[in-house]
């Protein structure tokens, strides 16, 4: 904790450094030369060049998702072959408006007062836990880790707010909302902690055991569910949240998580970039051997992180739960869990970036439903899914991107932060 | 409860356990039906980590091919006969898991993305390919059965009676041939592995590419040969969840068996026959509410078993997967070059 050289000074030195030292990072040459042109440019304040490196930044997420989006298409073209019906090539089309329509609004609707924002509210309500969730799945990045257990800190995180907001909902808001907030997070919190103390103290791999703790937090659910469940309803759920719904801030349904989902990214923001503790998780994940020389305890950190990312999943499941669902019910959708892990490789592990792909991905969710509606069943919601599993495909083999739009290979996040994923595979962590 | 009763009641659940895996010829063959699928995930677990390429697309793999099995059964079933088609499903099973195998090589070993990354692209893939085409495909047809595999039941009646020989006859060769080609396949994969040329071969790549490169040894090609081996045996295991159990198709229905066959190879030291145990014990986990069904043991222990919810036992695996993974990896030791891409020119 006392470290005695500024974290911002330190920081190029120590990555230089772990690039240097890490033989993952070292063997990659345009990786280990982290200082390269657009590092060191802060001095320059060119808007030029400011604009240049926000485009080398995000030139390969922005062409990932417009292939993906253009194979998408293909895939809607051709799909009525399958079972034998006539092609329409105008279908993609209509499908990607009526998307557009779903999370946006028409310009009808927009001349209309009353409904302007009901459809952009749909995209950030949608959104918002998808920041926590992408928050959480980058923060853990960062270290190093990788958090698939999104999914059961939602469910978690959202059982214990409408367990939070049935039981204490009676209260003022000012109170309840705070109260059934936290506790969801903390919660998540919890469930966070369980992989990264074992991941930290056993070296039991955190892909395997959030997987487990997912499909663990069902089944558990289910059972304590069985136990809280209030009578009246024809299936199991939880009381009513009463005042512990989150309150609608603007228009018809934007309500107090979305403004939370934003602060949160810019809360981790600052926590990585300006305080001491954000350095330590960046150096950790970099190369928790010179953390380890560097007076850093990996154990701890790693630990902690991954409570931390539990937390925001955790959050992610309280203001879907108070903001949305209202009660807990079997079946509820952890999807968000699972949109997250991409939020967060669109967004390079990076609050900013997870803040836009948040919002593109609000913006399919939002609207995936009209298109299924407009297009009578021959888009299914399926098809984002599959646009999903296509985007991490380019984000994973960028060589594909700049391939097709004849790129110059450039530094990027897969190789750094998210390399040393698979470096510690099996491996026990360095104490 | 009474807390002195607990001593007493241990002692029945173990004299239970001891009666019903080895004298009943139920149990075990219930087990091997939960084993299966595990133990030919772990399998292609083995051979792409002994390789040094890891992959946790396993459980996309098991999706897509349970899919593949499944459409193919579905579409053929009518027009060749209900078991013509099984086969074909099982041959299609294996041949797209070969195909997702050059995939998952191609982003690992040549492209040198990080290897999570690819699994995780498999895994997405999987759901996303798999619910939309059976939402445009089969949806709209009313949904049906592609039909079961039938147990070959090898051994006569007679023989499973016989204390410990019968019950493990029978769990070998009774269930259904997929079932049965476990055996063999962890057999095989353990001869190959330690005693031949290409084992030899294998083991070296994956612990020191570059030793295994300056003696003539092509990496890329041989990685690439196992990856994709490897996945035809997921896809068997894939072809197993469908075809093997119920014969219908529901998405996400591999509900992270592909992640504990992982545990099973991490459990089993990266050796095909430690592999099989762990997916052995990860199996019994999974089966032991089908056994108590079936066979509930009487007095108290019966009670208490009986009184635990069924979502303790549906979480059971997936607890002693963590408890396993947290006890024994410390013990356990990763091919070195497990994880890593293989560069020629790299700096060694």
């Amino acid at each position: 904790m006392t470290d005695p050289v500024d974290p911002r000074a330190s920081r190029e030195s120590a990555r230089a450094q772990a690039g240097g030292a890490d033989p993952l990072v070292g063997k990659d040459p345009v990786a280990a030369a982290p200082a390269g042109s657009g590092q060191a440019a802060p001095a320059r304040r060119d808007v030029g060049g400011a604009l240049l490196r926000a485009w080398r930044a995000s030139a390969v997420p922005i062409l990932s998702i417009v292939l993906a989006l253009v194979i998408g298409a293909i895939i809607i073209v051709l799909s009525p072959l399958t079972t034998g019906k006539p092609i329409q090539p105008d279908l993609p089309i209509r499908a990607y408006l009526a998307l557009l329509e779903g999370a946006f609004g028409t310009p009808v609707q927009w001349a209309d007062d009353a409904r302007r924002f009901n459809a952009i509210g749909d995209t950030l309500v949608k959104a918002a836990p998808l920041m926590f969730g992408g928050l959480a799945v980058g923060l853990a990045f960062k270290a190093g880790l990788f958090n698939i257990g999104v999914a059961g800190q939602f469910l978690v995180g959202a059982f214990a707010a409408a367990l939070a907001g049935a039981t204490f909902g009676y209260l003022d808001t000012n109170f309840a909302v705070p109260l059934a907030v936290t506790i969801g997070g903390l919660a998540g919190a919890a469930y966070g902690f369980i992989p990264g103390f074992l991941k930290a103290r056993t070296g039991a791999h955190e892909v395997v055991t959030t997987i487990m703790l997912n499909a663990i937090a069902l089944q558990l659910l289910a059972w304590a569910l069985d136990l809280v469940k209030v009578a009246g309803f024809s299936f199991p759920r939880t009381g009513d949240i009463v005042n512990a719904t989150l309150p609608v801030l603007f228009g018809r349904n934007i309500h107090l998580g979305v403004l939370l989902g934003f602060l949160a990214i810019f809360v981790i923001r600052w926590l990585l970039d300006r305080t001491t503790l954000g350095f330590e998780i960046r150096t950790v994940g970099a190369n928790p051997n010179a953390a380890r020389y560097a007076g850093i305890r990996p154990v701890f950190i790693i630990t902690l992180t991954m409570t931390l990312s539990g937390l925001l999943g955790g959050l992610a499941g309280a203001v879907q739960m108070l903001g949305v669902q209202g009660f807990y019910a079997t079946g509820i959708s952890a999807k968000v869990g699972f949109d997250s892990i991409t939020v967060a490789l669109l967004g390079r592990s990076s609050p900013l970036g997870i803040m836009f792909s948040a919002l593109l991905f609000g913006v399919l969710r939002a609207g995936q439903n009209l298109m299924q509606l407009r297009t009578q069943n021959q888009v299914p919601i399926e098809v984002i899914d599959v646009i999903q599993a296509l985007i991490i495909l380019f984000l994973a083999a960028d060589i594909i991107v700049r391939r097709v739009f004849r790129l110059r290979r450039a530094k990027g996040a897969i190789e750094g932060e998210v390399r040393t994923v698979t470096a510690s595979w099996g491996e026990q962590v360095a104490r | 409860m009474d807390i002195t009763a607990i001593p007493g009641l241990i002692v029945d659940l173990i004299r239970y356990l001891v009666e019903i895996l080895f004298l009943s010829p139920s149990a075990l063959e219930i087990i091997m039906l939960f084993t299966a699928p595990l133990a030919l995930g772990a399998l292609c677990g083995v051979m792409c980590e002994r390789s040094g390429v890891v992959n946790i697309g396993i459980e996309g793999i098991m999706l897509t091919t349970a899919f593949a099995a499944y459409l193919t059964g579905f579409l053929l079933h009518d027009s060749i006969g209900t078991f013509p088609a099984l086969v074909a499903g099982v041959v299609v099973a294996v041949l797209v898991g070969a195909v997702l195998g050059i995939i998952h090589g191609w982003l690992t070993i040549s492209v040198r993305a990080d290897q999570i990354i690819a699994g995780v692209f498999l895994n997405v893939a999987a759901i996303g390919v798999t619910s939309y085409l059976n939402r445009i495909i089969i949806t709209p047809t009313g949904r049906g059965g592609a039909g079961v595999l039938p147990d070959l039941n090898l051994v006569p009646a007679g023989i499973t009676e016989i204390p410990v020989i019968g019950p493990i006859l029978a769990m070998v060769f009774n269930p259904n041939a997929i079932a049965v080609s476990v055996i063999f396949l962890v057999i095989g994969l353990q001869v190959l592995l330690y005693r031949t040329r290409w084992g030899l071969r294998t083991r070296a790549v994956g612990e020191h590419p570059k030793a295994a490169d300056t003696v003539g040894i092509n990496v890329i090609r041989l990685r690439y040969l196992n990856v994709i081996v490897g996945c035809a045996i997921a896809g068997l295991a894939g072809a197993y969840i469908v075809i093997g159990s119920n014969g219908a198709f529901q998405n996400e229905m591999s509900a992270g068996r592909g992640f504990i066959a992982l545990a099973a190879v991490i459990f089993g030291r990266w050796t095909p026959l430690g592999a099989f145990g762990g997916a052995l014990l990860f199996g019994a986990a999974s089966g032991i509410q089908t056994v108590i069904s079936v066979a509930r043991p009487e007095g108290q222990l019966g009670q208490v078993l009986a009184s635990i919810p069924t979502q303790f036992y549906a979480a059971f695996p997936y607890v002693l997967t963590i408890i396993i993974l947290a006890g024994v990896v410390g013990r356990s030791i990763p091919p070195a070059a497990d994880g890593i891409p293989y560069e020629k020119e790299a700096r060694a």
